[in-house]
């Protein structure tokens, strides 16, 4: 075999051994892709159907109240000035579902006891930051709170509030 | 290779023989016994011949070789659960309720796969501890170290996301709570939860990924590095023992070493029945999403980093600490292999003395610093009093604890640095013991019998 010793099967070589390593990585690269596709979380927009919820005509809550929609996840809070707030259920401590307590006019997390006042405010910790917020509207004295996306949020500001 | 080899070999022209016994069937000398274990499959996969000191029950307590049966265990009644089992949300719990209720044996598999779930990741703690503890990580045995470490990440993570799948309250809630813990990580623990998750909340998804996870990807890797590092510890030369001057005496295999690990694999076998017929494997209510259970807590595996999380900065409790020990545990051949004495339990009597003192010291300390933390902690949020001031006060302890040991106690620097581990690991196993036990309802601090 006289081509294996001519200089210039060398940088052949040189070239061969590069296309394999290069096709080998992307060939890896190419595997990674596909696993990162099948474990992306799937998008809940993927779904069809409305994503606004009806809660009712205004008149249903009383100034002062919150009122729980197991359905939708979510407390609509009246606030004593009459706006409204939709707070997602999830504690933002570790995520357990928090009950409204009547008796003490708070959400009180039943894991690990962080408290949240009417508006989502952290009353007592280990809970840091403030209960998600959906977007609400009132349209002819009904209120609809959009369930498509929920609004994280580092503490409260009146611009959160719902005016009818 | 002698003539009475190729003698053997006309009597078995398809080499079946050579899956049990090439040798004589029923070996007689013990030159028939070495020729046995070496030409037939299945003892080929030890040695011919091994150390008596090596094989002594106090030297490794036969901790790898148990966590092999557990894992085979494991599989066996895996594999029965999954002819029964739907790992849909709708059907899981019902399915489950049908291994327990309907099917024969069906609770007892499913107890005997949830005994030794747990028994596993006890006993290759253990193991750990024991190759720690006898300097068996030091020179060629350090890789073998991190893949041991690795093989302990594989395990847990096969029994986390195995927790799940009887999809009952205590599940949903300990997955919840644990998958959220991930949200603390800065910047893309939201991605990193919603990944695990499948989506953005505990469902359908999360429990197909875990059941993938948990049938199939985890138990082949396992398998697999699982033989990488037995054949690493026959690469070794065997498990660690004292470094002698003269050759270490020698007995064969067969019956010696044989005896006794069939002997343990039986006696492991049993306690997982009995614990299996005797207590089964518990089945809540179904998952509710609209009710937390009061209080929820993480597998007991992971609550010592819930019992974190109520005293640190979250960023600190989920992310710094945790990667700070594992780093610490996968290198530790690098931070604290002893340079001598390997081989012998705690590498010296004085060894000994600074493991039990350090042991004692953490006992002490752990439930005061939680104590303390949890009547005059404010919640623990900021970075000063939740992440600096308590890192300091831990550091500083085990610092002064590195003093008395070197200046009172006169304990060499290999010595010191296992005590510094104790100390640690010591530690953080009371955290788990009192987040697990200690803690009751809004994990509040109480006694376990509610006094």
């Amino acid at each position: 075999m006289k081509t294996a010793e001519t200089p210039q099967s060398k940088p052949r070589r040189r070239f061969l051994r590069w296309l394999w390593t290069g096709l080998g990585l992307v060939v890896i690269a190419e595997t990674a892709w596909v696993i990162a596709a099948f474990l992306r979380p799937r998008s809940k927009a993927a779904k069809a159907g409305s994503s606004l919820f009806t809660a009712g005509t205004i008149d249903e809550f009383a100034p002062g109240s919150v009122t729980a929609f197991p359905a939708g996840k979510f407390y609509l809070s009246r606030l004593d000035d009459g706006g409204l707030l939709a707070l997602h259920r999830e504690c933002t401590h570790l995520g357990c579902t928090v009950p409204w307590s009547e008796s003490e006019q708070r959400f009180v997390c039943p894991c690990h006891a962080s408290t949240f006042d009417s508006r989502g405010r952290v009353l007592g910790a280990p809970a840091t930051r403030p209960l998600d917020m959906l977007a609400v509207r009132v349209e002819n004295g009904i209120v609809k709170v959009d369930l498509s996306h929920r609004t994280r949020r580092v503490a409260y500001h009146a611009s959160q509030v719902t005016k009818p | 290779m002698s003539t009475n080899d190729n003698h053997d070999r006309s009597n078995d022209r398809l080499g079946w023989r050579t899956v049990i016994a090439a040798a004589p069937t029923e070996p007689a000398s013990e030159r028939d016994r070495s020729r046995l274990a070496r030409f037939s499959f299945l003892t080929h996969l030890r040695p011919v011949r091994v150390s008596s000191g090596a094989i002594a029950w106090s030297h490794t307590m036969g901790l790898g070789g148990t966590s092999l049966v557990l894992l085979v265990l494991l599989v066996l009644s895996g594999v029965l659960q999954m002819l029964v089992y739907v790992p849909v949300p709708a059907e899981a719990h019902g399915s489950v309720a049908t291994l327990d209720h309907a099917v024969t044996f069906g609770a007892l598999v499913r107890g005997m796969h949830y005994w030794s779930a747990n028994l596993l990741i006890a006993v290759m703690l253990l193991h750990a501890a024991r190759v720690f503890f006898t300097g068996g990580l030091g020179g060629t045995r350090r890789v073998n170290w991190i893949i041991g470490a690795g093989l302990l990440l594989g395990v847990l993570g096969a029994a986390f996301t195995g927790y799940l799948l009887p999809w009952d309250q205590r599940a949903f809630w300990a997955v919840t709570i644990t998958t959220s813990m991930l949200e603390y990580v800065p910047l893309v623990g939201a991605a990193m939860r919603e990944t695990a998750l499948g989506g953005s909340e505990l469902g359908g998804a999360t429990l197909v990924l875990f059941y993938t996870l948990h049938t199939s990807v985890l138990p082949i890797a396992l398998a697999a590095v699982a033989a990488w590092h037995f054949w690493r510890v026959r690469r070794a030369g065997g498990v660690i023992e004292p470094a002698a001057g003269n050759e270490p005496e020698k007995v064969a295999f067969l019956p010696h070493l044989f005896v006794r690990e069939l002997s343990q694999a039986l006696i492991m076998v049993a306690i997982v029945v009995v614990l299996a017929a005797a207590f089964g494997a518990p089945l809540g209510d179904e998952a509710n999403p609209g009710m937390s259970p009061n209080p929820a807590k993480a597998p007991w595996y992971f609550v010592g980093f819930q019992e974190l999380l109520v005293h640190l900065h979250p960023t600190v409790a989920v992310l710094v600490l945790p990667l700070l020990g594992l780093v610490a545990f996968v290198l530790l051949p690098f931070l604290a292999a002893p340079r001598e004495g390997a081989g012998r339990w705690f590498l010296s009597k004085i060894g000994k003395r600074a493991c039990v003192f350090a042991a004692v010291a953490a006992t002490v300390a752990t439930p005061l610093l939680v104590i303390v933390s949890d009547r005059f902690g404010s919640g623990a949020t900021g970075w000063l009093t939740g992440g600096m001031l308590p890192i300091a006060i831990v550091a500083a302890m085990a610092a002064a604890t590195d003093v008395f040991l070197h200046r009172v106690v006169h304990a060499p620097r290999d010595e010191r640095r296992q005590a510094t581990v104790t100390l640690f690991a010591v530690g953080f196993a009371a955290l788990t013991i009192i987040a697990q036990f200690f803690r009751g309802a809004g994990m509040a601090l109480g006694w376990p019998w509610g006094a």
